[in-house]
């Protein structure tokens, strides 16, 4: 494709390749991108930057065709382009590499570069030796000495993405769109991953990166865009800008949080996890959840802060009684609980609102109502049968307790939006009456209004005696309202610190680099 | 049913009547059948025949109203027609007399005990169903595929292969009475269809106001969610297997005492007429979504069909060909009705749109 050299430009000398032009994209009634603005240019590498729920991985969407926009321009090299799948935008060399890999564990990784546009012979057999061929040529291109032969389940994490990169360079791919390449990476294939890229920017590779950690996003990107709430508040080529900058875009004017609440004695020790293991499944002799010891007082705020796979999710499935532990003891009220299963942990006061509201919170059947009666039938039950009298009481007061924005128990939960549906998590489960309240990540995928609801609800609880645990991966959310800060790192508690701590003692701690 | 809030657009009155008439079709539906067919034929609309009809229905209501609660929470039973033959020839056998050689003795149990026994062997087969599935983690449709094939070999096994004739009874013997369930009337009203009525009540009862009805909804629609609320999943997933096994149960009877006799291929494809009437009703084979009064609604809509193609003279050849096209219609009906409703919501779009990406809900909070 010969491009017209109309570039705009002005930043840098190298030449646009793919602009955004005023996208807008709506889901029904929610603007989920306001006029998004940007330019991609060929052989750099454009970042976009933007807390849970900005909008990136929509506009990643966007941009590779998985979705449409609702109006706006996506112009290819001058050419207005229209992608109604992501096929489309792959013929026309955009590929995205989605955050969970799309490959085939049980094939080769010969079988997956070449996964559905399989070269055939005369004959219309494969032509696996040609196949082969490529393949290995295109892992050397990379300098990755995988053999196309090795079943893809056996390889890194780190060594699956760069099959998936040679897949999508198979494809004549000239713009790759990572959504979080580097999350589940160690620290060496990050710097592999970091090459690979370099080496696709010396080719005329343009790649657009979307990731969670601003510092290592830095060391690579060219150019920064950065979203919040669906709206480009910023964009950028690397010279301008800075770490503080970049969270200044993202967050916009400082949001407050509150402060732990203060004022009234803490309680006896609610919750005490004694050296507790976990073990992973996937690998054995692992442990997701190391020896771990913590002891949470009633009306004590504890944020566990860590990075993904820190074994957060882990800790709190296993003390809310989902998964059984390996090892050590969970003591309630200095009762140990580890034999009971989670109806009976509810009962006795021990709740998890658990980290995807979608996948393990909702029912997406039942109306807001039911789901917020869903943990505490009993209250409403009288001699075998529910009462709807007492069960609309209590979902009155549920929804008038925690703020959802409803228009009553009979709605059905798809029409909440996201921060609503993770009020009625929270409501169903404090419905229970419980001392202690777990949440993890609470605040993921809500807005910040949302956030602050939230926490205020976790602040008051706790003033009544509640025991609070919440996990965050959000390094902001650790100043605000916990009285005690945990920062978890490969099972392990890594730090504790008190209100007073800054960012960067908090990020050191969880094992993220702070190179500047 | 419930109501259904039509998520943000402004729906105008056209569309509501089509609302109406979606939500309702079960019953629409069962209206068109009646009118149609009491058209074409001078014999149809009668009360003699309505209720000739609907002991007809009583053995597919009974295992729907089974299925139904299998289908909540997301499985299915593909057993039960075959758990239907086992337990009526397992009557057929109590009712002609068990004989126990070793001690010269015969026993003739009444038929009370026959009948209770009878159920218990269904809620067992259930049970074994219940337990493949919620605890060894058997996909349903396999383990119940395999108790279609076990169910209905040890019925035969029992037999011979041969039928069980003599159900009467022999008044010396106290045990008369079996014919009475699917012959006799009470307020003119067939038992068959009495009993039907019957456990739909109390069905009916169990899924709307008891504890247990909630758990059914909630792991049908979301079984991780349902257990972290505390939900006992394994126990409601086993428990309706077990009803399921015993609504099969009843029909097993109920039709063993209509036909006089239990012969070990009764109602081979049953479990397909039940899936049917379950669907026809609009529940979702995802689970989560239906109602008792709708899965009787769908068992009328294909009993009376079939009774009437029947009446009017079409052959059963064309019988088959109009009952697997309406079953079809039905679940067109339904995809409609749910799309529709989840335009707001989950599901579909979660599967375009990953579980991180929400910041389209996060804006409008």
């Amino acid at each position: 494709m010969y491009n017209n050299q109309k570039s705009t430009a002005k930043t840098t000398s190298r030449e646009v390749i793919l602009s955004a032009r005023n996208v807008e994209k709506r889901f029904g009634a929610v603007q989920a991108l306001k006029e998004v603005n940007f330019d991609i240019h060929r052989g750099l590498v454009t970042t976009l930057f933007g807390e849970n729920g900005a909008g990136k991985s929509t506009l990643m969407k966007i941009l590779s065709g998985v979705i449409p926009q609702t109006a706006g321009d996506i112009v290819l090299e001058g050419k207005n382009v229209c992608f109604s799948s992501p096929s489309d935008a792959e013929a026309l060399g955009i590929t995205i590499i989605h955050q969970e890999l799309s490959l085939a564990p049980n094939l080769n990784v010969r079988d997956n570069i070449f996964m559905g546009r399989e070269l055939t012979k005369v004959s219309g057999s494969v032509d696996y030796s040609e196949e082969a061929r490529q393949a290995e040529l295109l892992m050397k291109e990379l300098d990755e000495p995988i053999h196309p032969l090795t079943p893809v389940e056996d390889l890194r994490v780190g060594q699956q993405q760069i099959v998936e990169i040679a897949r999508a360079l198979s494809k004549k791919s000239r713009i790759l769109i990572m959504d979080e390449p580097t999350s589940a990476l160690s620290a060496s294939e990050v710097e592999t991953l970091f090459k690979v890229v370099r080496d696709l920017k010396s080719k005329g590779v343009s790649i657009v990166y979307i990731s969670h950690h601003l510092e290592e996003a830095l060391q690579i990107t060219d150019h920064a865009v950065v979203l919040r709430d669906g709206v480009m508040t910023a964009y950028a080529p690397r010279c301008e800008i800075d770490l503080q900058w970049i969270v200044r875009h993202m967050v916009g004017e400082s949001f407050d949080l509150g402060s732990p609440p203060e004022g009234y004695e803490q309680g006896d020790i609610a919750l005490s996890i004694q050296h507790l293991c976990v073990s992973d499944d996937n690998v054995a002799d692992r442990y997701v959840v190391d020896d771990l010891s913590l002891d949470v007082r009633a009306g004590e705020i504890v944020c566990i802060y860590g990075l993904m796979g820190a074994g957060r999710t882990e800790l709190l499935e296993c003390v809310a009684g989902r998964v059984r532990q390996s090892e050590g003891k969970i003591l309630l009220q200095s009762q140990e609980v580890s034999h009971y299963n989670i109806a009976q942990r509810i009962e006795r006061g021990l709740v998890l609102v658990p980290e995807d509201r979608q996948r393990d919170g909702l029912v997406a059947t039942m109306t807001v109502g039911r789901n917020l009666s869903l943990a505490s039938i009993n209250a409403f039950t009288r001699k075998g049968l529910t009462s709807s009298s007492l069960e609309e009481g209590m979902v009155a007061s549920a929804i008038n307790k925690v703020h959802i924005k409803t228009d009553g128990g009979e709605a059905e939960i798809g029409s909440l939006s996201g921060g609503n549906q993770q009020k009625v998590v929270i409501g169903k489960m404090l419905a229970t009456n419980p001392d202690v309240f777990m949440l993890d990540e609470p605040s993921r995928g809500i807005d910040i209004g949302a956030k602050a609801e939230v926490f205020k609800l976790l602040s008051e609880g706790a003033r009544e005696g509640l025991a609070v645990v919440f996990t965050t991966s959000e390094v902001s959310e650790c100043l605000s309202i916990p009285h005690r800060v945990v920062v978890m790192s490969k099972g392990r508690i890594s730090a504790e610190f008190g209100p007073g701590v800054s960012k960067e003692e908090i990020m050191a701690a969880s094992g993220e680099s702070v190179a500047a | 049913m419930s109501h259904y809030n039509n998520g943000s657009q402004g729906k105008k009155g056209g569309i509501d009547i089509i609302k109406i008439l979606l939500e309702g079709r079960a019953f629409f539906a069962l209206i068109a059948i009646i009118i149609v067919f009491s058209i074409l034929s001078p014999v149809y609309f009668s009360t003699g025949n309505f209720l000739t009809m609907s002991s007809h229905v009583a053995v597919f209501g009974l295992l729907g109203i089974g299925m139904l609660f299998v289908i909540l929470t997301g499985g299915i039973d593909l057993s039960v027609g075959s758990t239907l033959a086992l337990c009526g020839v397992f009557a057929g056998m109590l009712l002609e007399g068990v004989e126990i050689e070793a001690l010269n003795l015969a026993f003739f149990p009444s038929v009370w005990v026959v009948v209770v026994l009878t159920c218990l062997l269904g809620g067992l087969v259930g049970s074994i169903n219940g337990v493949l599935v919620a605890y060894f983690k058997v996909p349903a449709f396999v383990a119940t595929l395999g108790m279609l094939y076990v169910a209905r070999g040890a019925a035969l096994l029992l037999t011979d292969g041969l039928t069980f004739n003599r159900l009467s009874g022999d008044p010396a013997l106290g045990n008369t009475g079996f014919e009475w369930l699917g012959f006799n009337k009470l307020l003119g009203i067939p038992v068959g269809v009495l009993i039907l009525f019957f456990v739909a009540i109390v069905c009916m009862l169990a899924l709307s106001r008891t504890p247990f009805g909630r758990w059914i909804y909630s792991t049908g629609g979301n079984a991780r969610a349902a257990e972290l609320s505390g939900v006992p999943v394994n126990r409601v997933k086993l428990s309706v297997y077990i009803i399921s096994g015993v609504c099969a149960a009843l029909a097993g009877i109920v039709l063993a005492s209509q036909l006089t006799s239990a012969g070990p291929t009764a109602g081979t494809t049953y479990e397909l007429t039940a899936i049917a009437a379950v669907v026809i009703g609009g529940a979702s084979l995802m689970g989560g979504r239906g109602s008792v009064r709708n899965t009787l609604l769908g068992a009328f809509v294909i009993g009376f069909l079939a009774d009437g193609l029947v009446i009017i003279g079409v052959s059963a050849y064309w019988q088959m060909v109009f009952t697997g096209s309406v079953i079809v219609f039905a679940v067109m009906l339904n995809n409609i009705q749910y799309s529709a409703k989840n335009k707001s919501s989950k599901k579909l779009e979660k599967k375009q749109i990953d579980s991180k990406d929400k910041n389209s809900e996060a804006t409008a909070a």
